[in-house]
């Protein structure tokens, strides 16, 4: 997994709540048997009009956010189905964080997989970033993890929590399968312990 | 009882690490899996426990007629891919023409794979339905997929505990999907984040074994990790005799140990809610989250009401989406499709209820109306118990077993405009088709919807 260190992007706001994994990639794309190629199909049903033209009410396609690498969203993103071809989606994009004051677990979980940055902050916060997005053309954050901080233009920073092991493994990129693996001898006993 | 499974489970829980919890059942299906298995290829690795695992065909499948050949190239890849995957790696697996084949969250249960105070994963986030027999069971990535293939355990953080209490008596005519949808629509599809849901209650312990999946399978709907309900004697009724279930003297002992798995009197839960069953009334969505419900007898919301600008906003996107004006009685509303399936409701008991209904009665003309068995098992038995005579003599289609219109990967789809009663489990935006608008449902409201035309009060309906 690729490792997840600083990031200073653009910011797109998506002033929805509650947006579930069928908008991030709607079902019609999870037939395919590779990791990639779903970047193009992000939000697609609200992204494209009936023809395939860009629809230009959806917030993505409106140029001043063309180059964003950071989706400031409402509360409880991404919940819904367990696919992780949303995570796939956002970050085949370009996005390396998203920003919300919360997100369903499975998304969450799947986010961290993918060396995709998931950031709760107050509803407030977001609110004021999310403002700040729309009225500053070219408008900037910088994530920090180490520091566990979002850091606006004017020097404000918003500190979030992540978990020790989360953190760990985007910062070093880590593979959790292989780090799994080298307790084998515990899944062994564990195994030899009960009927399993 | 989320605790004593969690205990009985940790392979290693060590205070500066994430726990490493052992995974008894893990089920595959076609869609979440490819990537999973390239993923080991890649690195060499092997599947730790093939025996532990158990593969299906479901979501992409045609419900048309078996012998037809599949159209869409891309799902029949996608379902070569797992025939080759589950070959190359010596795993079982129920392929579209097994006798067994049906929606993973369907043939567990009835296999006995799903068995209390197990841990069972898939990559399906409606998982959670196997809790209804006392396991833990949750839908995961196909990162996690991967994990599980390869160690047979996952990297776990510890649930909260939520225990939601149902007592009292069902009126007449109120299903276990109401039960469920009411819980949502109190809680929102956010007010289980971050915790497992037990339910508890004299109206959840009334409940069949299939009814408390309906419950459960939905847990996710409100944003739970898992929904769970403790082994009683319904449960060890329903599981003695099945395939994978254990025999015998064998199963005496597993049942004196499924006994020690109700959590203990006095046990404290981190959140609680108490709803009456005698309060709850047949249920129907109305926007497009399962949140976004109301009683059959109540009006579609304006969003002048809403609480929250956020809330005001998301409400007036549904209703535009949905296209349905504030104040419209909810039995004023006319649907075109009908779809009576999904790992929701398409168990022989749902069938049951549906068919019930619609026994010597009509589907309205202006509607299309379908049924999808959970299983080639159910439909089995529903062919057994002349079921889909009664289904076609009243004009709904009958077929083959899958996830279907639920979320419309196969060519089962609403299309755009189109308005449906779908006994399935979420009606987000484009879920059953593109444009596709769905109202959420019990199987018996899904018939009578089917014969009026539009939604009706099951309780009134003659």
């Amino acid at each position: 997994m690729e490792a997840f260190k600083e990031h200073v992007g653009f910011v797109v706001p998506l002033d929805r709540i509650n947006v579930d994994t069928d908008q991030i990639i709607p079902k019609q794309f999870l037939k395919r048997i590779e990791r990639t190629g779903f970047g193009e199909f992000l939000f697609n049903d609200w992204r494209y009009l009936e023809n395939g033209a860009p629809n230009p009410e959806f917030v993505l396609n409106d140029p001043r956010y063309a180059n964003a690498s950071i989706l400031i969203a409402g509360a409880n993103f991404g919940c819904g189905s367990s696919r992780e071809h949303a995570p796939w989606a956002l970050q085949q994009y370009g996005f390396k964080a998203i920003l919300a004051p919360s997100f369903a677990d499975i998304f969450r979980n799947n986010c961290y997989k993918n060396g995709i940055l998931p950031i709760a902050l107050p509803a407030e916060v977001i609110t004021s970033l999310s403002q700040e997005a729309q009225d500053i053309e070219g408008y900037q954050l910088m994530i920090d993890l180490e520091a566990q901080s979002v850091i606006c233009p004017d020097g404000t920073a918003h500190t979030f929590e992540i978990g020790d092991f989360e953190k760990d493994c985007l910062l070093n990129g880590l593979d959790e399968i292989g780090w799994t693996l080298q307790y084998e001898a515990d899944i062994a006993a564990f195994e030899n312990r009960g009927s399993v | 009882m989320y605790e004593k499974i969690w205990e009985a489970h940790l392979v290693r829980a060590s205070a500066d690490e994430v726990p490493i919890l052992y995974i008894d059942t893990h089920l595959v299906h076609e869609v979440t899996s490819p990537q999973a298995f390239e993923g080991l290829r890649l690195n060499n690795r092997k599947v730790r426990r093939p025996d532990l695992t158990f593969a299906t065909m479901d979501h992409n499948v045609p419900t048309m007629d078996r012998a037809l050949p599949i159209t869409d190239l891309i799902a029949a890849k996608q379902m070569e891919t797992l025939a080759e995957n589950c070959a190359e790696f010596d795993i079982p697996l129920y392929d579209i023409d097994s006798p067994e084949q049906g929606i993973v969250h369907v043939i567990g249960p009835e296999l006995g794979i799903t068995q209390p105070g197990t841990t069972i994963v898939c990559g399906d986030s409606h998982t959670s339905t196997h809790g209804a027999l006392g396991a833990l069971a949750f839908g995961i990535g196909t990162s996690e997929i991967e994990h599980v293939l390869a160690t047979q355990c996952l990297l776990q953080q510890k649930s909260e505990t939520f225990e939601i209490r149902i007592d009292g008596t069902l009126p007449y005519g109120v299903t276990a999907k109401d039960i469920i949808l009411a819980i949502i629509g109190h809680i929102g599809i956010d007010g289980g984040n971050g915790a497992v849901v037990e339910y508890t209650g004299s109206a959840i312990r009334a409940l069949s074994i299939e009814e408390r999946m309906t419950v459960c399978n939905m847990s996710i709907e409100a944003g739970a990790r898992a929904g769970m309900i403790a082994p009683d004697d319904s449960t060890y009724e329903y599981i003695a005799g099945k395939r994978f279930a254990p025999k015998d003297e064998n199963f005496d002992a597993a049942v004196e140990n499924w006994k020690q798995l109700p959590t203990d009197d006095g046990a404290t839960y981190d959140r609680t809610l108490q709803l009456n069953a005698a309060d709850i009334a047949p249920q129907v969505t109305w926007g497009t989250n399962p949140g976004m419900v109301t009683d059959v007898t109540g009006r579609v919301p304006d969003p002048s009401d809403m609480a929250t600008v956020d809330e005001k906003t998301a409400t007036e996107h549904a209703l535009e989406y949905m296209d349905l004006q504030p104040g419209t009685p909810i039995t004023d509303i006319p649907v075109d499709r009908v779809f009576i399936g999904s790992c929701t409701n398409s168990r022989i008991s749902d069938l049951r209820a549906a068919a019930e209904v619609a026994k010597g009665r009509k589907v309205a003309e202006s509607v299309s109306a379908m049924v999808v068995p959970g299983s080639q098992a159910v439909k089995r038995q529903a062919e057994a118990e002349g079921l889909d005579k009664v289904f076609r003599e009243a004009g709904f289609e009958w077929r083959e077993a899958g996830c279907s219109m639920c979320l419309g990967m196969n060519p089962d789809t609403l299309s755009p405009g189109q308005r449906c009663a779908s006994t399935s489990n979420r009606n987000f935006e484009g879920r059953q088709g593109k444009g596709g608008r769905t109202h959420l449902v019990s199987p018996q409201m899904a018939a009578a919807t089917a014969v009026t035309g539009h939604f009706v009060d099951i309780r009134k309906f003659q």
